[in-house]
């Protein structure tokens, strides 16, 4: 196992992230509800640049009693990695696709005395 | 260990992709699937791609041969505030392609390019071939796509000869590897014909295109006349599909999802059913007709429909000699993207029942939001390296006539 240091862990505020190549395989690392969290920048669609695309609050329509709707609301508890390729959703504290069709690939990180590592 | 003793993981320059993203950058992971496959090696030619010509607006109307309109035009480009592209029609405002955002590349590529010796839609054809791993890149406009229902079926013919004349002089004459199929301004039967005198044999023209999205029978008497003068020069009629939502039977539809899975097929699934049950592979049998942004999964249906109609009512198409899906199989040519992929049981069925090996010719689509990799059909696990090799290029060497040798770099 390589351990890859990416800097120190204050370079991540919150919703932020940083895409790095390690070797010859790239991660992003995103700071999520105080977290950080590292994925496999490949999307497994189509192995698009997934960690570089942009975030959005799921996308939700709600119901009213009668089984109506009237509006579109962003679901900010939940927040969604878009593939910048061609709009696969995932959720990017747990890597699931929306849909089921596949999930991102978590990598190993360690933190250590205010570093950021990635491990490969 | 000392921190600073490890490899050092290296901050990638384009942490977030957006408008202004270089499309060597947005597409850096297809150039090293494309090189990770050898591509290099495989002739690799993409039958549809775009550009958007509105950009160059200014530039195009500079080109409409009408005196009269051609100054209106430039005036208007000139001049006014708040309106579409001068003279262009459709759904202008409804282009929801990129997904509110999502897929930068659908909503504009406006990267730096500093090449100021050939057209901008040179540099960026370039620069996707070349991340793609394409010999040949045949372009196509995309608001345009809607002419054909303009209510000023004059305007087709000005707009669509301009932008032919346009896109020879200032692209396709900067680089051999950009082809077109020239816009057929098809509402006016006369001015196709024209239009396939004048331009065929011209730099980069390789045939010619109807924008689907219209409301002419393709099997009108007034189109024989073109037919014929393509089948007798050899060159390609295609069909390229577009989506809009004036179209009634298409019109409670609320999601651009849904407008774009059903309106890129319905389109050619109309003028497709008209072309077999008329007999015009019969009538011109060496006319070879492509059916463009479609997508596959339609064609089976279409096929089993058509037959299974057709045998119950033969007297309703008395020019057909055989199935209806023998000559969709054999006379027609299709392009992959966007290709349905989540079922690959049907999609391996799809492609034997259109002969895919040599029927199916491979489109990315670059740059809109379901685009295609040739990596596509690399992968598929049960097609033979030959017939993948057809698909990717050698198909459309054969009905364009293009050199099949490689000419890329990766």
């Amino acid at each position: 196992m390589t351990e890859y240091l990416v800097g120190p862990e204050s370079d991540i505020a919150e919703g932020g992230r940083k895409v790095v190549a390690c070797g010859e395989t790239e991660i992003g690392i995103f700071r999520v509800k105080g977290e950080l969290l590292a994925w496999h920048n490949s999307c497994p669609h189509r192995q698009g640049p997934i960690c570089q695309g942009r975030i959005y609050p799921r996308v939700v329509e709600p119901l009213d009693e009668r089984g109506e709707v009237r509006t579109l609301a962003y679901d900010e508890t939940t927040q969604h990695l878009v593939c910048p390729w061609h709009g696969y959703e995932f959720n990017l504290q747990t890597g699931r696709g929306q849909g089921g069709r596949g999930s991102l690939r978590r990598a190993r990180l360690k933190l250590e005395e205010g570093q950021i590592y990635v491990l490969l | 260990m000392d921190a600073f003793a490890k490899p050092r993981a290296s901050e990638l320059p384009v942490q977030e992709i957006d408008v202004f993203t270089d499309t060597r950058d947005i597409l850096d992971h297809a150039n090293r699937a494309a090189r990770k496959r050898k591509l290099d090696d495989w002739l690799v030619c993409d039958i549809d791609a775009h550009h958007v010509e509105t950009v160059s607006w200014h530039e195009l109307v500079e080109y409409i041969e009408d005196p009269v309109i051609r100054h209106q035009a430039m005036l208007y480009q000139q001049e006014k505030l708040g309106g579409a592209p001068y003279g262009l029609n459709g759904d202008m405002g409804l282009k929801y392609q990129d997904v509110g955002g999502r897929i930068s590349h659908q909503a504009g590529l406006r990267e730096k390019v500093d090449d100021t010796s050939v057209h901008r839609d040179v540099t960026l054809t370039r620069r996707a071939m070349q991340s793609l791993g394409v010999d040949y890149m045949v372009l196509f406009p995309t608001p345009m796509l809607t002419l054909g229902l303009h209510p000023q079926p004059e305007m087709e013919v000005w707009l669509g000869r301009a932008y032919n004349r346009w896109l020879i002089d200032r692209v396709l004459t900067q680089d051999d590897r950009i082809k077109t199929l020239a816009y057929l301004p098809f509402n006016v039967p006369s001015e196709a014909e024209r239009t396939i005198e004048e331009f065929s044999g011209k730099p980069g023209v390789i045939g010619f295109c109807v924008p689907s999205t219209r409301h002419k029978p393709v099997h009108h008497n007034d189109y024989m006349r073109a037919y014929a003068m393509l089948e007798e020069r050899g060159l390609p009629i295609a069909f390229h599909a577009a989506y809009h939502w004036q179209d009634p039977s298409l019109s409670t539809i609320n999601r651009f999802l849904g407008m774009h899975a059903l309106g890129f097929v319905w389109c050619n699934m109309v003028h497709m059913t008209n072309w077999i049950l008329n007999g015009i592979p019969e009538r011109f049998p060496r006319l070879k007709s492509i059916w463009v942004e479609s997508g596959l999964a339609w064609v089976p249906f279409l096929m089993q429909r058509l037959d299974d109609q057709y045998l119950m009512r033969p007297s309703e198409a008395p020019h057909l000699k055989r199935m209806p899906s023998d000559y969709m199989r054999e006379h027609c040519w299709y392009t992959t993207q966007p290709m349905e992929t989540t079922n690959m049981k049907a999609l391996q069925l799809t492609l034997e029942m259109i002969n895919a090996e040599t029927q199916l010719l491979y489109a990315s689509d670059w740059p809109h939001f379901d685009f295609d990799l040739p990596q596509e059909i690399f992968d598929l696990p049960f097609l033979t390296e030959q017939a993948k090799r057809n698909i990717l290029g050698l198909n459309a060497a054969r009905i364009f006539n293009l050199d099949p040798t490689p000419r890329k770099t990766l």
